[in-house]
């Protein structure tokens, strides 16, 4: 799944970027590497932008962005799916 | 870079007791930089502009240390610029900048409470081989949080000494002067060290601290920022030793381990220094930029020549890592993966965590972007602030307009009669009151925008919008800038450098002044209070939809312009949404003084230049008869016995006496203009004399009216609210006896002035902006050919129902 499937509140673990995104490097270059962990804490009132945590700061990004980043889901259990 | 190095080296080891030393303060966005910065220099710093482009230099000598400059780089994420700011900084850290003098030395500002983020940036400056300090800032908040850092490690970790400061209190800023008189000390003492020298002397891999690898080397372990005595560590070490050190995260460089990553990084910078593309120093810089996707068509590499073979290995060097990677992935994303990896156990080493608590920034947070909540908020933030530039600034504009009265009636007393006291007050004074009338709406909008921003509230705002503003092609960030522009659009343009991306910010530049402003208010009370008698709703229908004309205008060219002139990818929305922090009020005043200040240098020469041109065209030709009553009687400056007549008609219409000002202004250049250009403007259903308010209210919109009144023969202080005036619209007639303003030609007049760029300031600021004249000439022709369009509409149009 991709990261803008997530609802909020929802862990994730980035497996993959899509190199041929535009922002694929500058997403990386915020911490969003492969194996970083990832929660989707909010969504911006008309849906859009979606706010995560990732490394312990906040970083808001389109849908359309959001759709290059590849996670696995972590449920609260911590368990990969 | 190898020039500047040596020359500095040399010149060192002369006389580094005169020579004054610059240090640049780099760091993230939101890491407090600016604040430490006006802790550093106490608030005394020089604003100038980078050549050639529209980022800002701050530059001030350090409290206590004369011989020590600091500048303030603008805020970056990384080495790989995406916005003009970041370009600037990479470009300065590296010594890109043409004539720039090259800096002594670096003082990395990170966010403590964001370390492993803010990280990224730090390691990769402390690579660059310049003397190097990192500043752990906002100390308070990670002990707030209950949370600690060792420095002392950090500092060993990452070969550069570490500072711990409270920016917004100042706690630990005398201990970073010192440190940064330290390492200014330490470069000096090690100026006749040979390790500046450029690679070819040396040659690379000769060092005892080179690791085997001649690739993104740890260079720093033998530099002279070692003020942490790191360096004997560092050198004992070689080879697979030190790569097993590096695996713990010992070094610099310790990101990168990884076979295949590091086979391509050497084979890059083994590329750059074979082609001696740059000096050793930022080698490994350049070399991850040239591995950055789509490197070889890189705005932002441009200005270093790649050679045709250069070019071919490094474009073999891409595809064979697409390649092995099924295009999933490139070696410049691997190297970010890389460097977090080794990041992730420094501060996993470096930093104890206490439990995590939901913080006053997320409580904020659940309100400020709430779906119903964070809309109402935003709209009452949204709504200060429109008030107060509207209805604050107008005691303060009024003001200044007492001011410069005051200052010609002392011109006005001084002088004799005569062309010098006309120019003074006509032309230099009222073309200085045109600036400094900007003055209040600029300071207060700019006083607000630091605040917003200091707080964390402006991310906010952007999130909150985007979706909006998506729909115009623009970004989140573009949505305050259009509002305030419905007060100015002056200040609202200069608020436009919030925006990252270079074609939203030209985008929301050329839209912006669509936006009514409250200068087009008193022509709209003119037309409506003379033409729509009456029905209240009506008139208020009427004012509504010239400003929502303006406004769908506006969002509709900017889609248009994002999709030709400015096209280029979507937007991104990557921006962080930093924790709410209390505003430094110091902070903020001095943001919101700098930025006035540059406008009253800067654009308001423009603005007083163009006020001269403008009085000088409708003061000359003179002529030669004071007084005269009789307008057909005049005796200069006829354009055609066809004028003669029209006008001779003009004025029987009118009732009044024609008073020798109003004579003056028809027989002058610019009357003469009016005229000239009455052939064009009458399919609009404007006469030569609407063509004269036209042409005279580029100076500011609201002119119009004061032009008319002259134009009209109306005398003392006529305003849009003196009857005078409307009857004189009301009367006014064409030659032939129809009348001149119908309703309908009130409407296509209005139309006009929503779509015109009729304001000297709005190019005069747009061409500080952006530069450039190429933009201000752009949008003065788009707008005027767009209200010249729009009232042909209205005026054909609407003849065509039979309303003329």
């Amino acid at each position: 799944m991709t990261l803008d499937q997530l609802t909020i509140g929802q862990e994730g673990r980035v497996e993959q970027l899509d190199a041929s995104c535009g922002s694929a490097a500058r997403l990386m270059e915020m911490g969003l590497v492969p194996g970083t962990a990832v929660r989707v804490v909010r969504v911006a009132p008309l849906g859009d932008p979606i706010d995560i945590l990732v490394r312990g700061y906040h970083l808001s990004l389109r849908r359309s962005e959001a759709r290059g980043v590849t996670v696995g889901r972590v449920d609260t259990a911590g368990a990969a799916t | 870079m190898t020039h500047h190095a040596s020359a500095s080296t040399a010149s060192a080891g002369k006389s580094h007791t005169k020579r004054t030393r610059l240090i640049g303060l780099v760091g993230n966005p939101n890491s407090g930089k600016t604040t430490l910065f006006n802790r550093l220099t106490g608030l005394r710093h020089k604003v100038a502009n980078y050549p050639g482009v529209t980022v800002e230099r701050r530059e001030g000598r350090m409290q206590g240390h004369d011989a020590i400059r600091i500048v303030d780089l603008p805020g970056c994420y990384s080495l790989t610029p995406r916005s003009p700011d970041e370009l600037i900084a990479r470009d300065v850290l590296m010594g890109w900048v043409d004539g720039a003098e090259p800096l002594d030395g670096v003082v990395v500002v990170v966010d403590a409470s964001n370390l492993e983020r803010n990280l990224f940036l730090a390691s990769q400056v402390a690579e660059l081989n310049l003397p190097t300090l990192i500043v752990c800032n906002m100390m308070d908040v990670v002990s707030g949080r209950g949370d600690a850092i060792d420095l002392e490690l950090l500092s060993e970790r990452l070969g550069a000494p570490v500072v711990g400061t409270v920016g917004s209190t100042g706690v630990g800023v005398d201990a970073l002067r010192s440190a940064i008189d330290r390492m200014v000390d330490s470069t000096d003492r090690s100026g006749d060290e040979a390790d500046w020298q450029p690679s070819e002397s040396k040659g690379i891999g000769s060092l005892s601290w080179q690791p085997p690898h001649p690739t993104l080397s740890p260079k720093k372990g033998a530099g002279k920022a070692k003020a942490d005595g790191g360096e004997g560590k560092e050198a004992a070490g070689g080879g697979a030793e030190n790569r097993d050190k590096a695996s713990k995260g010992a070094r610099p460089a310790a990101w990168h381990q990884d076979e295949r990553l590091r086979r391509t990084t050497s084979e890059v910078a083994q590329l750059v220094r074979d082609h001696r593309l740059i000096g050793p120093a930022a080698t490994d810089a350049l070399s991850l930029l040239l591995l950055s996707p789509g490197a070889l068509n890189r705005e932002d590499v441009a200005h270093i020549h790649l050679p045709e073979a250069c070019r071919k290995t490094l474009a073999a060097i891409h595809e064979r890592v697409h390649a092995e990677t099924d295009g999933r992935a490139s070696a410049f994303m691997h190297a970010i993966q890389a460097r977090y990896a080794w990041l992730s156990r420094v501060v996993d080493e470096v930093q104890t965590r206490a439990p995590e608590k939901v913080t006053i920034s997320d409580k904020i947070d659940r309100v400020a972007t709430h779906k119903v909540w964070g809309m109402a908020v935003f709209a009452a933030m949204m709504g200060l602030i429109f008030l107060s530039i509207f209805s604050w600034a107008e005691p303060l504009m009024d003001g200044i307009e007492t001011v410069m009265g005051l200052m010609a009636d002392g011109v006005y007393a001084l002088l004799g009669a005569g062309m010098l006291r006309d120019l003074l007050i006509d032309g230099v004074i009222a073309g200085m009151g045109n600036v400094v009338v900007f003055f209040p709406q600029i300071c207060i909008l700019f006083l607000f925008l630091a605040l917003l921003e200091d707080s964390g509230y402006m991310a906010r705002a952007a999130f909150v919008m985007d979706r909006v503003m998506a729909g115009a092609g623009l970004h989140g960030r573009s949505f305050i800038p259009l509002l305030s522009s419905y007060a100015c659009a002056v200040p609202a343009i200069m608020a436009t450098r919030t925006i990252e991306n270079r074609r939203d910010r030209l985008t929301t530049i050329l839209v912006a002044p669509l936006m009514s402003c409250s200068a087009r208010l008193p022509i709209y009370i003119l037309m409506i209070s003379a033409l729509f008698p009456g029905n209240p709703w009506l008139r208020a229908g009427i004012m509504f939809a010239m400003y929502a004309l303006g406004t769908v205008t506006a969002l509709l060219m900017a889609r248009l312009f994002k999709r030709t002139i400015l096209k280029g990818p979507a937007p991104s929305f990557i921006m962080e949404l930093p924790p709410y922090r209390m505003p430094q009020i110091g902070t903020a005043l001095r943001h919101m003084w700098d930025r006035s200040k540059l406008f009253l240098t800067e654009a308001g020469t423009i603005i007083v230049a163009i006020s001269v041109v403008l009085w000088a065209l409708a003061y000359f030709p003179r002529m030669e008869t004071n007084g005269v009553a009789n307008g057909a009687g005049s005796p200069v400056g006829r354009v055609s016995p066809a004028a003669d007549e029209e006008d001779a008609a003009g004025v029987a219409a009118i009732p009044s006496p024609v008073t020798a000002p109003g004579e003056q202004l028809r027989q002058s250049y610019m009357g003469r203009f009016g005229r000239f250009i009455e052939p064009l403007i009458e399919p609009l259903g404007f006469d030569w004399k609407i063509g004269i308010g036209l042409t005279a209210s580029f100076a500011a919109r609201e002119v119009f009216v004061a032009t008319m009144a002259v134009v009209y023969g109306v005398e003392d202080d006529a305003d849009v609210e003196s009857s005078p005036l409307r009857e004189q619209i009301r009367n006014a007639a064409w030659p032939d006896g129809r009348k001149v303003y119908t309703p309908l030609v009130g409407i296509s007049l209005m139309v006009f002035y929503v779509l015109a760029c009729q304001c000297m300031s709005t190019l005069a600021i747009v061409r500080r902006e952006t530069a450039s004249w190429r933009w201000p000439i752009f949008m003065f022709a788009y707008m005027t050919a767009l209200a010249y369009a729009g009232s042909f509409v209205v005026y054909q149009g609407g003849r065509l129902f039979g309303w003329g």
